[in-house]
């Protein structure tokens, strides 16, 4: 399938997902999709540099957090509308993976994970003693009295704003794979050496992919402080998006942009089924269980599974 | 400068010095593994914290000082250290794909033990009791807390034992030469899986004497372990990976440094301290202040 096509489709089923699931009257499902597809974002965004690329990004957390906190700056500032906002945390968010990027990936795979460990950390002392944005008091960022676009509660328009964002980041990420940029990716993830070698531009590809990455995980962070109405440090760094972004591809598969999307459909939901019915610490018990379970005993996801199987048929 | 302002000076020093005595108990066992081995057990921090857990519950129940606690019970930590190689050995560096999925197992690793104290303790602080918590010495103006002082010196003992054991016995002489030429190794006739399994064994012990360390100076709480990620890695590579001389100085270093930042620019900032020494040893300076 072309790229055209396939972004085309993933948008025409986006915009039926919106259409159908607006007749839905229960409240709690639309904070559990977006929830869900939250992590489909994070979790897609991850793998362009975790799966194509081959590095490990521990600071998911941070990219999101700079999306969500440069809606409170823009909010503070001039009431930012909602486009705007996400259009400005993205490029924000962009523009932090370019230099973190370009800081660190001349280290060793190894450095470079933990350098956007520590990046998060950084970033959350800035944020906590940054009295603008809040602190560690945390920001109200409220809904605008009227929605716009005809949607009748707020929720629902940010909603069918992060169903477009996980048709986004689908859509760069299928992009990417099938690309001169995919191919060249992977033959950094599978040895980078030989592929400098070879002649593969391989710090900028690796910037690229830094750049793609942190600014489809700040978009997904643009209306996080809008859902809630607001937000605080220790929610938007939380851990719980670097443990769940990495978590998700790697128990889907993290060869296609199919991987991360199952793994997020997969673990975004059954986490949500265990907040209603036990209590929450459970679903980061459940989420680190299944990381170590996958990576010990199923290397390649579910998506390996079912390759393997097809294998077998033929 | 007044004289108030030298006494300020001069504390932040000496409880600077102290902690980072603290910290050089904390990171040595990650410049075991991680500087020496190459297995980068980003997990490490929560078996101090488990340590921390299990001196506190001992402490509680029989009233035992909780760092004797810690030695007493090492070999277990040894155990555990043991069987996690045997399964990271097993499952990745065997196949090759330790820098990827070894990365995120111990990642996994890290969210399974703090989740499991979160269940079984909650998310209050806990702190051990002894003698020596509360009672601070008092030499020419310049304070000495005994929590701080009583850990700096195990600790110091614990880091020049690792030193004189590595450089002075067969098996230590076995793992420094793991961390150089395995294949040399080999040749020799050791094993050198074998060798990394034991010295990852000791690593992870020094973590659990590390945890008694700490639940005597601060209050614990499963989830502070990851504040400890970036100092255990920033003191390993600010000393050089794998030195064990370079650790202690490099978590002297830090230590001061976090002390003076909380001093004069107030201890929100402190946790930052660390983490940007880490990026920018990194971003300038990879091989560390004594890098080879």
């Amino acid at each position: 399938m072309r790229n055209r096509t396939f972004t085309a489709l993933v948008f025409v089923s986006a915009f039926a997902l919106i259409g159908a699931t607006l007749l839905v009257k229960n409240e709690f499902y639309f904070q559990a999709a977006y929830t869900v597809l939250q992590f489909v974002v994070l979790a897609t965004a991850w793998n362009i540099l975790g799966g194509y690329t081959g590095y490990v990004n521990f600071g998911t957390a941070a990219f999101f957090a700079i999306g969500a906190y440069s809606t409170v700056v823009l909010y503070n500032a001039f009431k930012a509308p909602l486009p705007l906002s996400i259009l400005a945390g993205t490029i924000v968010a962009g523009l932090a993976g370019l230099g973190v990027g370009y800081l660190t990936l001349r280290l060793r795979g190894v450095f470079f994970a933990i350098a956007t460990l520590a990046l998060s950390v950084v970033l959350y002392t800035f944020v906590v003693n940054w009295d603008y944005v809040g602190g560690a008091r945390g920001a109200y960022v409220l809904a605008p009295r009227e929605v716009p676009f005809g949607f009748s509660r707020y929720t629902h328009l940010l909603y069918a704003a992060m169903v477009l964002m996980a048709a986004t980041a689908l859509a760069v990420a299928r992009a990417v794979e099938t690309s001169k940029l995919g191919r060249g990716l992977a033959a950094i993830r599978d040895d980078e050496l030989a592929a400098e070698a070879s002649g593969v531009p391989t710090l900028r590809l690796k910037l690229v992919s830094t750049t793609l990455s942190g600014a489809l995980m700040g978009m997904a962070g643009t209306t996080f402080p809008c859902y809630l109405s607001f937000v605080e440090p220790s929610s938007a760094f939380s851990l719980n998006y670097a443990v769940n972004s990495i978590a998700m591809p790697l128990i889907g598969g993290m060869m296609s942009w199919l991987g991360p999307l199952i793994g997020a459909l997969l673990l975004g939901i059954v986490q949500q089924v265990v907040q209603v019915s036990v209590r929450s610490e459970w679903n980061l018990l459940i989420v680190g269980a299944l990381l170590v379970v996958f990576v010990t005993l199923a290397p390649n996801g579910i998506m390996g599974w079912v390759s393997a199987w097809r294998r077998k048929r033929i | 400068m007044e004289a108030a302002s030298i006494e300020l000076f001069v504390n932040a020093i000496v409880a600077g010095l102290l902690l980072g005595g603290f910290y050089a108990a904390v990171s040595v066992g990650i410049s075991i593994s991680f500087g020496m081995l190459d297995v980068v057990n980003i997990a490490h921090p929560a078996f101090i914290i488990l340590g921390s857990y299990i001196a506190y519950t001992v402490n509680a129940r029989f009233g035992f000082d909780p760092i004797l606690t810690s030695v007493v019970l090492s070999p277990l930590f040894f155990a555990l250290g043991l069987l996690l190689y045997r399964i990271y050995y097993l499952c990745f560096e065997k196949r090759g794909q330790e820098s990827l999925r070894g990365l995120a197992f111990f990642f996994g690793v890290l969210f399974i033990t703090e989740v499991t104290l979160v269940l079984i303790f909650g998310v209050d602080y806990v702190q051990a009791r002894t003698a020596y918590t509360d009672a601070t010495e008092r030499i020419a103006g310049i304070d000495f807390p005994l929590r701080l002082v009583v850990p700096f010196f195990v600790s110091l003992a614990m880091v020049i034992g690792l030193q004189f054991f590595l450089t002075r016995t067969f098996f230590g002489r076995a793992v420094l030469a793991v961390a150089q030429d395995q294949l040399a190794l080999r040749l020799m006739g050791v094993d050198p899986v074998r060798v990394k399994g034991l010295a990852f064994a000791l690593s992870i012990a020094t973590a659990g004497v590390a945890g008694a360390l700490l639940i005597v100076i601060l209050p614990v709480q499963p989830s502070i372990g990851r504040e400890y990620i970036g100092l255990v890695f920033a003191v390993c590579v600010l000393g050089g990976m794998g030195s064990i001389w370079g650790t202690l100085v490099g978590a002297l270093v830090l230590g001061t440094a976090e002390s003076f930042t909380a001093t004069f620019f107030g201890p929100s900032w402190a946790p930052a301290v660390s983490f940007g020494l880490l990026l920018a040893t990194l971003a300038f300076r990879p091989a560390g202040l004594f890098g080879r």
